[in-house]
């Protein structure tokens, strides 16, 4: 078969692969590109475990072809953190306890991360709905929500 | 799997003919959270995926001089949400599209995705429907255009020439007094398949009905234009009588059927429930226009 060449951003860095026309993105993150944040929870965009931004949009990679890529911006999880420093989300999901077995969380945290670019001050049933496409089957996302209302107040106190 | 092959044309004249040239082995790919599911379960298996995403005329929403709007069958939820003035105009479409799937698969599904997977219960097709969408059709004989209702022709089938793409939808202008909405019922709170599922839009002058559409789905094979509904309000001041009359007509559309998520009596009985809820959030927000 046909080999796909695809030229895109990831994490801001200028990155190329090949893929297969049906491959998903997920299946090129986890595999070739060796990105293994994202995970595949369901492969049907109803889990969002596989969460990326797509050119400044949340999505699910899973429900992404890889040749959709070209020309486009990608963000993973694995460009969250700046070095060794934590995103105020991780740094609140760890301090919370927000997370159990950890399958979720990278998706939960781009989704959020979403959020709160958007809107800084949600309230929390803004934040319930946001992230309704995130499943976690370990924390009963009280834990979950409470940290993203608790990091989002810090962000806007810092802001200030 | 056999040889696939993925191509994304920029132009419109480039998907037909190759689309056509494929002659039903090609899949549309706009938004792709229906058809990487079906890919994925083996349901669909393309032989060229034609990602019609890179052309202006399927990814724009244009507002037309007369104050109608024209959208790209392929623009996501998340995009529609985010224009400055649909939803002012068509809060009651704005409303069905958004409703569909979760924050990401807002990030990618179309109203052109939802209407060509042809569900009867594909929940912007109602709304649609009473806003008198016409959608603009490309094949390989040239442009056409349809009523919206006329699209469907029943579950997963659409009234598609073979190599013809659903190119966008037109909304009409909106005369002062207006105002549209869509209302469902699901089993759950969010994120489900609508039981039933109503579009209804509405102009008032001095509180008198003087233009009504109801849209209808997950009833009958396809979405249903319920034309004796909009008739029975017609002319009245929304006094009750109207509406009964309006929801009698409403559950005498449906032709249902009986699943797990509901039963024909059910569905019959929400359907003129459902009408009578979505008029008053219609006639509200003409009130406001």
């Amino acid at each position: 078969m046909a080999k796909m060449h695809v030229t895109t951003t990831i994490n801001g860095e200028p990155e190329e692969f090949l893929c297969d026309p049906h491959d998903s993105m997920l299946d090129m993150l986890r595999g070739a590109l060796g990105l293994t944040g994202a995970k595949e929870g369901c492969g049907t965009g109803d889990c969002g475990a596989c969460s990326i931004m797509l050119d400044g949009r949340l999505v699910c990679s899973c429900l992404m072809l890889a040749p959709e890529a070209e020309g486009k911006k990608i963000d993973t999880i694995e460009g969250m953190a700046r070095g060794e420093t934590l995103h105020p989300l991780q740094q609140k999901f760890l301090e919370m306890a927000a997370l159990q077995c950890g399958i979720c969380t990278p998706g939960v945290l781009m989704a959020s991360r979403a959020l709160l670019e958007r809107n800084p001050d949600p309230t929390e049933s803004e934040v319930r709905f946001w992230l309704a496409g995130n499943l976690c089957r370990c924390t009963g996302y009280d834990k979950i929500v409470r940290a993203v209302m608790e990091t989002a107040a810090e962000m806007r106190g810092a802001a200030r | 799997m056999t040889e696939i092959r993925y191509i994304a044309p920029t132009t419109l004249d480039e998907a037909v003919g190759a689309y056509a040239a494929a002659a039903g082995a090609a899949r549309i790919l706009a938004g792709g959270t229906d058809l990487l599911v079906q890919m994925r379960s083996g349901a669909a298996q393309p032989g060229t995926i034609i990602d019609i995403k890179k052309i202006a005329e399927t990814t724009s929403i244009q507002e037309t001089p007369e104050g109608g709007f024209v959208i790209g069958a392929a623009v996501s939820g998340a995009v529609l949400a985010e224009h400055p003035r649909l939803g002012q105009a068509w809060p009651g479409v704005l409303e069905a599209i958004n409703l569909i799937g979760s924050t990401q698969v807002q990030g990618r599904a179309s109203a052109g995705g939802n209407l060509c997977n042809g569900s009867p219960a594909g929940d912007s097709v109602p709304a649609m429907v009473a806003a008198g969408a016409v959608v603009n059709l490309q094949g390989p004989n040239g442009r056409r255009t349809m009523p919206v209702e006329a699209f469907p022709a029943g579950p997963g089938r659409t009234n598609l020439a073979p190599g013809e793409i659903l190119v966008s939808f037109t909304l009409p202008p909106r005369p002062k007094g207006s105002g549209d909405a869509y209302l469902r019922m699901i089993p759950r709170t969010e994120m489900d398949i609508a039981v039933v599922g109503v579009g209804v839009s509405l102009t008032l002058e001095n509180g008198t009905v003087t233009a009504a559409r109801v849209g209808l789905g997950a009833v009958a094979p396809t979405v249903l234009l319920v034309e004796d509904a909009a008739k029975a309000l017609i002319g009245s001041k929304l006094e009750d009588a109207a509406l009964e009359a309006a929801a009698a007509a409403c559950s005498a559309a449906c032709k249902p059927i009986n699943d797990k998520r509901g039963t024909i009596a059910y569905r019959i009985k929400v359907a003129g429930v459902l009408l009578k809820r979505a008029v008053a959030i219609a006639a509200e927000r003409a009130g406001r226009n």
